[in-house]
């Protein structure tokens, strides 16, 4: 039975507006400018993108938190567009993994007031039924024996423990959805891979939707099958995770895998090929292709003029570049 | 473009020869029996405990480990950037053949800071002044340590904007007008205005994009074969280590557990600890089954009396329990300090 689509982002653009002195209108920042998909129920997804490429906004305006300027958002057939009465329903759909574990975690609640927390707000369950659920949770995160974390304070965890619990609170209402912002990034190389395994685990096991955002691409293979890329607020190019690094098609894409390092000793003898400048602007991006002033690639005269569409030249491949408009 | 591009490759100067690591000096830096203590609340916390190592000119060494495992607090010891709650510090540290530690604070300020060893230190873009201009901020160090004029301070912080990579009008500019990267590059610009032998960089690039961090490891390896100067690259970032180390030293808990050229720090470790660490660094490009070390590491404030990573350790024997492991030396002159390969 192929799952049903979860969530469906059409065309979406996000727009912060700039004012000068308070209030004269000065342009905007599009932080997310055109970005469409659909999530299945199950189904991993990673957006990858360097800081100021509007992956969070992404996010953000998907989870309600950032307005929307144009475009739809549809989560589980309800229309969302910034609906403040769907923003509660929403969010007791949705679970949110943060980047920093312990920023996330309020210092002054105990493990179990944490966890406790959504279900009280959200008045789910009796008081029973809540106690319960947070013993499951925290079995399910292995955070075990569950008895001795139920008092503690997220100070006396280690950074691992305090991004299981994050997860623990991310799923306690048992969410179709989870939203997880770079949720490795600050936990040390041998606790990623632990957290990374449980979040597989998890996402299998109740058949949840994810989206994952990262900027380390290394990562991504060990989580989700599907990822996009994104660079200056659009989506360049969208595949499977494998065809992504062995394929790459966007000049963008490859130079940003071109960038990632593997741990080789040969590395220290070579140069890295690095496209040179920084990623424009967002309130006045570059006309055509975004990526066109720094593209080793560029076709003068089309690059620098029109947007490329998406095109696809291997199937569920897509790739907005105009070197593959007659196919791969 | 392929990922492996190799097209500006050149040959890499260097001249760490494959020698055994036991026996040799140090040209540049030899650091013997090194202790950081540190009074806490809860009592005296071992923070760099028994550090000894050596480099010589030129080289390159990765010093990796977790958080908490003392790399930051081992490069502050070197420096003497110390905090105020020290409890014991000593041990000797050689630079370029003479010894600092018995210098007085004033006469190390004077003569080994910025002068034979300057430091870039962890998030240090946003370490620029906002009220002053970058052009001389870069060029501060060289009115103060060679008592240079201003006009030539400012002259040769063009070269070194050069070398770094940094349009020269940005001298003029404030650091907010400049990008993350940039920032970044114009620390690096100061720590080498007064062209040290060493340069101590804590983690360099780990606020920085991709994109950015190639860039940055690509201009260190520029200088590297330019200048005379060695590198003290500390980090948790196993992967982007590689791209300038050719040494690799593993700290766990306030020791140096192994201490081997970058081929078999990389490829094939010897500690146990090194051997999980390695195991757990996410590849890009070829499948491989991650593994982690269950566990934590130990307090420093009461460290284990054996073997510091005994509790984790998948090949652990009694005597590891016992008594603290000693320094062997390799197969291939490699220092790792563990029983297993005790003769």
């Amino acid at each position: 039975m192929p799952n049903e689509i979860l969530l469906t982002v059409r065309d979406l653009h996000t727009w912060y507006e700039l004012k000068k002195w308070g209030f004269f209108h000065a342009g905007y920042v599009r932080a997310v400018d055109g970005v469409s998909f659909d999530l299945r129920q199950g189904e991993a997804l990673t957006v990858v993108g360097e800081s100021g490429s509007g992956k969070t906004t992404l996010i953000k305006t998907i989870l309600g938190l950032a307005p929307v300027t144009k475009g739809e958002i549809v989560f589980a057939g309800r229309r969302l567009n910034g609906d403040p009465r769907a923003f509660a329903w929403l969010h007791s759909r949705v679970g949110f993994v943060q980047q920093d574990p312990y920023g996330a975690l309020p210092p002054f609640m105990t493990v179990r007031r944490i966890l406790l927390e959504p279900m009280i707000i959200n008045k789910v369950g009796t008081e029973r039924e809540r106690e319960d659920r947070v013993r499951e949770v925290l079995e399910e995160v292995r955070l075990v024996p569950v008895a001795d974390f139920l008092g503690k304070f997220p100070h006396m965890l280690s950074g691992g423990q305090q991004q299981r619990l994050v997860i623990a609170r991310a799923m306690v209402l048992r969410p179709s959805l989870i939203v997880a912002d770079e949720p490795v990034s600050m936990l040390d190389a041998s606790v990623r891979v632990e957290i990374l395994e449980l979040m597989r685990r998890i996402q299998k096991a109740h058949n949840l939707g994810v989206i994952y955002i990262t900027h380390d691409l290394s990562t991504v293979r060990y989580f989700s099958e599907r990822v996009f890329i994104m660079y200056a607020a659009k989506v360049v190019e969208k595949a499977d995770v494998r065809e992504i690094v062995h394929n790459t098609l966007h000049p963008y894409a490859k130079a940003l895998l071109a960038a990632i390092p593997d741990p080789d000793p040969e590395n220290a003898r070579r140069y890295r090929d690095v496209p040179p400048g920084e990623p424009p602007s967002l309130v006045r991006p570059p006309d055509g292709c975004r990526f066109h002033p720094r593209c080793p690639a560029k076709i003068p005269g089309l690059c620098e003029r029109e947007v490329p569409p998406e095109f696809e030249p291997s199937r569920d491949h897509f790739v907005s570049c105009w070197l593959y408009r007659g196919g791969a | 473009m392929t990922t492996d591009s190799t097209a500006s490759s050149q040959p890499r100067a260097t001249s760490v020869t494959e020698q055994t690591l036991a026996s040799r000096q140090g040209s540049l830096l030899r650091v013997v029996d090194l202790v950081l203590h540190f009074r806490t609340t809860r009592g005296v916390l071992q923070a760099v405990d028994g550090v000894s190592f050596t480099m010589e000119k030129r080289g390159a060494v990765a010093v990796l480990g977790e958080s908490g495992c003392g790399k930051t607090s081992l490069a502050r010891a070197v420096l003497r950037l110390l905090p105020r709650n020290v409890h014991t510090y000593k041990g000797e540290v050689w630079v370029n053949g003479t010894e600092v530690m018995k210098m007085s604070d004033e006469w190390f300020r004077q003569n080994v800071r910025w002068v034979k060893a300057s430091m870039v230190s962890q998030a240090a873009m946003n370490a620029l002044n906002p009220v002053l201009k970058v052009g001389f901020q870069v060029a501060e160090p060289l009115l103060i340590h060679h008592g240079m004029s201003k006009r030539d301070a400012m002259k040769r912080a063009e070269e070194v904007f050069r070398i770094v990579g940094v349009p020269v009008d940005f001298l003029n500019r404030y650091a907010f007008e400049l990008s993350g990267g940039m920032r970044q590059r114009a620390i690096l610009a100061m720590a080498l205005i007064t062209s040290p032998p060493l340069i101590v960089l804590d983690e360099p690039t780990s606020a920085l994009d991709m994109l950015t961090q190639a860039n940055i490891f690509n201009a260190l390896k520029d200088i590297k074969n330019q200048l005379e100067v060695g590198y003290i690259l500390i980090t948790h970032d196993i992967s982007t280590s590689s791209d300038l180390a050719d040494e690799v030293i593993i700290m766990y808990a306030g020791q140096i557990v192994e201490h081997s050229f970058a081929d078999t720090g990389y490829r094939s470790p010897l500690h146990p600890y090194a051997q999980g660490l390695m195991a757990s660094v996410p590849t890009l490009r070829e499948d491989k089954k991650l593994e982690f070390i269950p566990g934590q590491p130990p307090s420093l404030i009461h460290p284990p009396t054996g073997c510091r990573f005994a509790a984790r350790c998948p090949k652990r024997f009694d005597r590891c329990d016992r008594e603290p492991p000693m320094f062997t030396v390799g197969p291939r002159g490699e220092l790792v300090k563990c029983w297993l390969y005790a003769r």
